[in-house]
């Protein structure tokens, strides 16, 4: 959104054979990939490339609400941070948030209200921290489907993923998913997020112009594409969830070997052996 | 940062072992953990490099802009370091204006880069007293597991290893490498009662009573020293703690340059 400086002014963002700058159809999605549970200390996390768009979203809580005046007796706080990086664009971004980043967080914690189950745990939050490292154009949507997959792998019960995605109009053509170029010199740019389960729609925005049959040809884009990306939401949840039941399984078979004497390792180990010889004949 | 509570258990445990020589990770006491560094791992930086120390993980940027220098020093580039404990790093972690903390991480990597002379200042000005490159290195934290300071130190190194000043977007004629010419390598040594453990983990670092850290050069020369937490060091340890910030950054230097 904010570099502008290497395209020409009049530039052909889509081709008379209807093909776009980075070799896309109009109906196409950038590549996508996700991984969950990608880091350490947070209770959930999860990792998206969504074309040029790299995003880290991880998940707290349920935890003590703060501050506390914050904290409702009846359910529990869904509080997102959206943020980039200095140098996630191309002119470096000052640290902390602006009225952007401000707003983006806030309709985030808004869309994921709607599906956490907030009522099992009053007086908490459930914390999203969404980070832009590369920023493409797009990376609210990327930061909210990873953020689900992260509240997915923190094990926070929802009705459902929360799936996200954007269409809009370059050179007079309803297109889905916008890079930044075609963001910049585009006519109109409308993510939106769905409930994949219910087809409710938990974020919506838009800017430019659009005709009501435009618009709703953009809707059909965005909401054909999620049912792409819901599949890989899920795929990346299993991916990490059955390696686990894997290594879980081997645990027992291969006794800890080589470490050192007091670690971690060997307390657990020593552990097991006890188990075993209560069990045993 | 040490707002966690440890258990009595963890302390006596962590203590024990390393007083028998070992750590809780099977490492010996003044080994560091195994260090893997991704550059070029974001294109909307100039530079960038991605670290993993253990299970520490931060990411570094550099972004390369034409500015005024500092009436003080007319002919040199700028620096500016600036370190963000992002609240996804750690559940200690909060979101505001950068705390104590970070800003003696962020002068510590600083002082190593500036006091080495890693990067040749005055080939970084456009115009005398008028236009210079100011480097902004940027250091996000991703994945906090203790010894911030070294991870961040080498994230920023080998991303200005891997910088390429943009002249050309900036109407300054051709693009060209980062005039980089020392690689500065901290290494933090934790004293936890009358033990020395050389890149703590978390939970060392919770329990530590002081902390060093000493930046070498490529000759073993000391750069930048940096004394933490309430603790204090005999002066017959910090000779031990610099002879082996001497060596363990010697096995390090060769992973932060390509």
């Amino acid at each position: 959104m904010e570099d502008v400086e290497h395209i020409p002014k009049k530039v052909k963002l889509i081709d008379e054979k209807g093909v776009r700058l980075d070799g896309r159809r109009f109906d196409e999605l950038r590549p996508i990939r996700i991984e969950a549970g990608v880091l350490g200390r947070a209770d959930g996390s999860a990792y998206i490339e969504w074309g040029g768009n790299k995003v880290l979203a991880a998940v707290y809580g349920p935890r003590e609400a703060h501050p506390r005046h914050l904290q409702d007796p009846a359910r529990a706080l869904v509080q997102c941070r959206y943020n980039m990086a200095p140098f996630s664009v191309s002119d470096r971004k000052r640290p902390g948030p602006d009225r952007r980043s401000v707003e983006i967080s806030k309709i985030i914690s808004e869309a994921f209200s709607a599906v956490v189950i907030k009522e099992q745990f009053p007086r908490t939050s459930v914390d999203i921290f969404i980070e832009v490292l590369q920023a493409d154009a797009g990376t609210r949507c990327a930061g909210l489907t990873a953020a689900s997959v992260a509240l997915a792998d923190a094990g926070v019960p929802m009705k459902d993923l929360v799936t996200s995605c954007a269409s809009g109009k370059i050179g007079g053509v309803v297109a889905l998913d916008l890079n930044k170029d075609e963001d910049n010199f585009g006519e109109a740019d409308c993510p939106m997020a769905v409930v994949p389960r219910t087809g409710d729609l938990v974020l919506l925005q838009m800017d430019g112009h659009l005709t009501y049959a435009e618009f709703q040809k953009a809707m059909g884009l965005s909401l054909d594409a999620t049912r792409k990306i819901y599949e890989m939401q899920r795929d990346a949840l299993q991916r990490r969830y059955s390696t686990t039941l894997e290594e879980i399984l081997k645990e027992p078979v291969a006794p800890a070997q080589g470490r050192p004497e007091g670690s971690t390792d060997s307390i657990d180990s020593e552990f097991d052996m006890d188990l075993g010889g209560a069990g045993g004949p | 940062m040490s707002e966690e509570i440890v258990s009595e258990l963890m302390r006596q445990y962590v203590y024990r072992l390393a007083k028998a020589g070992q750590r809780a990770d099977g490492r010996a006491l003044a080994e560091p953990r195994p260090l893997s560094v991704q550059t070029g791992y974001v294109k909307t930086a100039e530079g960038s490099a991605r670290v993993k120390f253990g299970t520490t993980e931060v990411l570094v940027g550099v972004k390369m802009a034409p500015g005024v220098p500092y009436p003080d020093t007319p002919n040199s580039g700028v620096l500016s370091t600036s370190v963000e404990l992002i609240p996804m790093a750690s559940p200690t972690f909060e979101a505001g204006p950068p705390r104590p903390d970070s800003i003696e991480i962020a002068r510590v990597v600083d002082r190593g880069i500036r006091e080495s002379k890693m990067v040749d200042v005055s080939k970084l000005v456009v115009t005398p007293k008028e236009k210079v490159w100011i480097m902004f290195i940027d250091i996000h934290v991703l994945d906090y597991d203790g010894n911030l300071f070294d991870a961040a130190s080498y994230g920023a190194v080998a991303a200005l290893g891997t910088t390429v000043v943009p002249a050309k977007t900036h109407g300054l004629g051709d693009d060209f490498a980062l005039p980089v010419e020392h690689w500065p390598v901290s290494v933090t040594t934790a004293k936890i009662k009358d033990l020395l453990l050389v890149d703590p983990s978390l939970d060392e670092e919770r329990m530590a009573d002081a902390r060093l850290t000493v930046t070498t050069d490529e000759n073993g020369d000391i750069r930048a020293m940096q004394k933490g937490l309430s603790g204090s060091f005999t002066y017959d340890e910090v000779k031990r703690i610099i002879e082996t910030s001497q060596q363990v950054g010697a096995s390090i230097r060769p992973l932060l340059h390509p």
